[in-house]
């Protein structure tokens, strides 16, 4: 700027133009300043703010601009990208939706993403830094990567049994591998295809709004999202935690089991489904095949709480963060109750809740010898070119057994499909060990009872760990005869024989 | 600003040797047009994946019109400061390639082929204004004449009907021409030969008020009721920006031409008066105001991202370094995209960096045409030149500062980037004025004035 004040350049000795017009410059180079400054202020200082605004569409546009990475059931892609005509340039596809969409979820335009679509979000859209080489190019360049691949654990052959034995039931199965925690199927009835809304047009809301308000609740997922009382087949982890605490030492011994046993505190007896239980004395072997409440109930009490639920709790009962990634429902089993309250739960009653899930954590703890694995969905993470970014390894959840203990369990499972109310999931050739389950629920008792039955499988004369335990679960069932042994055996009866090649 | 120019000494002492530096304008102008074609090539190549076939077509009609520019000036105004013709080649050619990459995002509605020919009138009327003013002293004998006919081309669109709820537009079939664009030049012409006879009459007579010497009625009269009159129109048109813009231009010229800071209290006082008049009479505007104070307002209120809103986004989104030519979202503005908020669509894909020397260059024309007034000698050509840099600089001032949520949105043209037949062709003119102007204050051996 002119320093110098001119003398009569101007009228008046005013400045003249040559130093009003430099002012005059000044102040348009001040006002391009400002431009500058708020420019600034936008795109650096407020840029996050403004970028993840609710109204902006721009995250939603990048999300969907390139393909989406895929979810694989074995070697084979289930799910695609459909390129759109609309802003958002690719939608979901799925190559067998309802199939597996217990496993896989959703990731829809207009209604976000769940279950491992949800969980692995960041890999399949490609903004997991894993995937990158140079963060730091990257970021500058804003190269986008491709997105990457999720591997499942599932065994489609699993996966096509449990689908097919459910049927047109409500319910739902989860198959896990015993030695590794490799969730082996995982399904839920009915289901629904997650490719009718992945778009976001007006079909797409009329397909989400028709199974938001569908009676039968397809989208939700029994087999991890539902709790149901476990019934008579958490009498495995009854007889498991009076073995362990030493409250029956020889399965095959008379116990100290009363008949009628008097729920304590109160005059009610806990009845028995079977006049075959209607004695005193009974073993713990014969109450398992018989599946007899009053001496299950006795031995839960005889076991103490504490116990009790110390062994609910190895097999996954009580924890709110059973990730594998997805997150399951918590399965509860009281910590507080009275005597009469813990006999009724000893039994799989009162409060005690189970998802599909935990149950067969239950099959599949006993039939690796004590050892509950902790269940996992994922086998690998990969890049689009197939270079592995990360590998599952199985993990320890709980100790919950000696393997002592175990073997004699596994006895205990064995008898009850060989000799007891679990005879309908023999497989010839295997060694089937399991346990039956038909729970009541609802007011007074009045709701169509809960089929369960969970179990595990070996070949025959296998010394190695069973490769499948499996729990199914059947809710509202049509059929007449509603019980564990009848409807639940056979599904799982058929996704052992798929896993075992039977 | 802070030195003084090679133009300014060579004016100062006649015959030294100058040099002109035209090579220096051709290899600038080149470069500019080099930059416009990679801008189109890097759109086609990041959109499909290659070169586009029509490049060279693109580039060679650029080239072409930016030459045929260069050459006219070569000739005919040899001592014209090189920069001014590389500026606008070059700020032309971004708004090309910007509509062009905004046109890939709206078909049905290509607005770029359009542009290139309102361009190409633009230059060829530069190529006239060079040629046939070869004094700019002559306007002088227009200026009420001009002064009429732009009150005649502000009166015209009040018979037309409104456009986006602005009456500024005149529409005859598909032709449409917004007069508003124009009429600034002439209104310049008026003030800087009004200005210029009476600012002896203006600075120093009158009466005085505490500190201020106002300047009597009979001299100010004219001027304030011409004023006045453009002002009215504009806000009856309700284009609150080309008044605003009138409005700051009189201050300037006012303030430059008699060097009365009173006048600049006395302008910001008025001109606080008439927005806050306006916009608590005009609904247009208040909304305006509004949503200046709260761009994102009307998301909270459920009612979505209003245009400042999407406008800010898309500054964000292009962060310091930008998406890249073709990768950004600005198409979400909606309408206007290509005019208005243009520099919205610069700022997302070329980023902080970009969009700021955008800004630069505008800061460099500006100061250019202010260098041009100051070495003139003519008061009536220092104030016209001084006046039509300052159309640039508030200009650019009221559009990007209202796209940017700086002040409120008021709806201009960002001068040779928008799209916009008047807006592209008036700013060729006025460049045209200020290498004519640049020129005389550059010949080695003034005349007189």
């Amino acid at each position: 700027m002119a320093r110098i004040r001119p003398k009569g350049n101007g009228p008046q000795g005013l400045p003249g133009i040559s130093v009003t017009g430099r002012r005059a410059g000044t102040f348009c180079l001040l006002l391009v300043a400002a431009l500058c400054a708020q420019a600034t202020r936008v795109q650096v200082f407020e840029a996050r703010s403004l970028n993840h605004n609710s109204a902006n569409q721009r995250l939603t546009v990048e999300r969907y601009a390139r393909p989406r990475g895929d979810i694989l059931v074995g070697d084979v892609a289930v799910t695609g990208s459909v390129p759109t005509r609309g802003r958002y340039a690719y939608k979901r596809g799925y190559t067998d939706g309802p199939l597996f969409a217990a496993v896989t979820g959703f990731a829809s335009q207009a209604y976000g993403t769940t279950q491992l679509e949800g969980t692995e979000d960041d890999l399949l859209i490609g903004t997991d830094p894993r995937l990158g080489g140079w963060a730091v190019w990257d970021a500058v360049s804003r190269r986008q990567n491709p997105g990457g691949n999720v591997s499942t654990t599932l065994n489609r052959a699993a996966q096509e049994a449990a689908m097919r034995g459910l049927g047109a039931q409500k319910g739902a199965v989860a198959a896990i591998e015993p030695a590794t925690g490799r969730i082996l199927a995982l399904a839920s009835t009915p289901s629904y295809d997650p490719g009718s809304f992945a778009g976001s047009t007006s079909a797409d809301q009329e397909a989400w709004n028709r199974l938001q308000t569908d009676p039968d609740q397809p989208m939700l997922n029994r087999a991890l999202r539902q709790t149901y009382p476990p019934g008579s087949t958490f009498k495995v982890v009854t007889a498991a935690a009076a073995l362990a605490a030493g409250v029956v030492t020889d399965p095959a011994a008379p116990t100290t089991a009363p008949f009628p046993y008097v729920l304590p505190g109160t005059t009610t007896p806990l009845v028995n489904d079977t006049a075959a239980c209607d004695r005193p004395g009974q073993s713990l072997s014969a109450a398992m095949t018989a599946s007899c409440n009053s001496v299950l109930g006795y031995l839960g009490v005889r076991t103490g709480l504490d116990a009790m639920a110390a062994m609910a709790e190895n097999f996954g009962f009580n924890d709110p963060k059973l990730d594998m990634p997805v997150r399951p429902a918590r399965s509860t089993f009281d910590t507080r109750m009275d005597q009469a309250q813990l006999a009724l739960s000893s039994i799989g009653q009162f409060d005690t809740a189970a998802t599909p899930l935990v149950m067969a954590m239950v099959a599949a703890g006993v039939a690796n010898g004590g050892t509950v694995m902790r269940p996992q969905l994922v086998d690998k993470l990969t890049r689009s070119d197939g270079a592995v970014v990360r590998l599952m390894k199985p993990a320890v959840y709980r100790r919950a057994l000696t393997p002592a203990v175990a073997g004699q369990v596994q006895k205990l499972m064995t008898d009850v499909v060989e000799s007891g109310t679990g005879g309908n999931a023999r497989i010839a050739g295997a060694v089937v060990g399991g346990k039956t389950g038909t729970a009541q629920h609802g007011v007074d008792n009045s709701g169509t009872p809960y089929a369960w039955f969970i179990a595990w499988a070996k070949p025959a004369g296998s010394d190695a760990v069973p490769p499948v335990a499996v729990a199914v679960v059947v809710a509202d069932s049509d059929a007449t005869d509603v019980s564990g042994g009848a409807l639940a055996a056979p599904i799982a009866r058929s996704v052992m024989r798929a896993v075992l090649g039977r | 600003m802070a030195t003084p120019s090679a133009v300014t000494r060579s004016a100062a002492a006649p015959g030294r040797p100058v040099r002109p530096r035209r090579t220096t304008e051709l290899v600038l102008v080149l470069a500019a047009v080099l930059a416009a074609v990679y801008g189109y090539v890097e759109v086609g190549a990041d959109l499909d994946g290659a070169v586009p076939a029509d490049a060279v077509e693109y580039g060679a009609a650029l080239g072409g019109l930016a030459l045929a520019a260069h050459l006219t000036v070569r000739r005919w105004a040899g001592y014209a400061d090189p920069l001014l013709l590389p500026i606008a080649v070059l700020l032309n050619g971004i708004g090309l390639v910007a509509i062009h990459r905004l046109d890939r995002a709206t078909p049905g509605r290509e607005a770029a082929s359009t542009q290139l020919l309102w361009s190409s009138l633009g230059v060829a009327l530069f190529i006239a204004a060079v040629l046939l003013v070869r004094d700019h002293r002559r306007l002088r004998r227009y200026a009420y004449l001009g002064a009429l006919g732009a009150l005649v081309l502000l009166v015209l669109p009040i018979f037309f009907p409104p456009v986006y709820g602005s009456r500024i537009w005149i529409v005859i079939g598909p032709l449409s021409f917004q007069p508003g664009e124009f009429a600034k030049v002439l209104l310049a012409v008026f003030f800087a030969a009004y200005l210029a006879v009476h600012r002896d009459a203006l600075a120093l007579t009158g009466r005085r008020v505490w500190r201020w010497q106002l300047p009597r009625g009979r001299v100010l009269g004219p001027v304030l009721l011409i004023w006045a009159a453009f002002v009215g129109v504009l806000v009856l048109e309700t284009d609150l920006g080309t008044s605003l813009l009138y409005f700051g231009l009189f201050v300037v010229m006012l303030y430059v031409a008699t060097a009365r800071t009173g006048w600049i209290a006395i302008g910001l006082g008025l001109a606080a008066v008439g927005a806050v008049t306006v916009g608590w009479l005009s609904p247009h505007v208040h909304s305006r105001v509004v949503d200046w104070l709260d761009p994102l307002g009307s998301i909270a209120a459920g009612r979505g991202a209003n245009q400042i809103a999407q406008s800010l986004f898309a500054f964000a989104w292009g962060g310091e370094l930008g998406t890249g030519l073709g990768n950004g979202h600005s198409v979400l503005i909606g309408f206007a995209a290509k005019s208005d908020f243009i520099l919205a669509t610069l700022g997302e894909e070329l980023g902080l960096t970009g969009l700021i020397a955008v800004f630069l260059l505008y800061a460099l024309l500006v100061s250019r045409g202010f260098r041009t007034g100051i070495a003139l000698r003519d008061p009536f050509g220092r104030l016209l030149a001084i006046g039509l840099a300052a159309i640039v600089g508030l200009q650019v001032f009221v559009v990007a500062g209202g796209v940017l949520a700086l002040i409120p949105l008021t709806g201009m043209t960002l001068p040779f980037v928008a799209q916009g037949g008047s807006s592209v062709v008036t700013n060729w003119i006025i460049v045209a004025l200020l290498v004519r102007m640049s020129d005389e204050a550059g010949r080695p051996a003034p005349e007189v004035g």
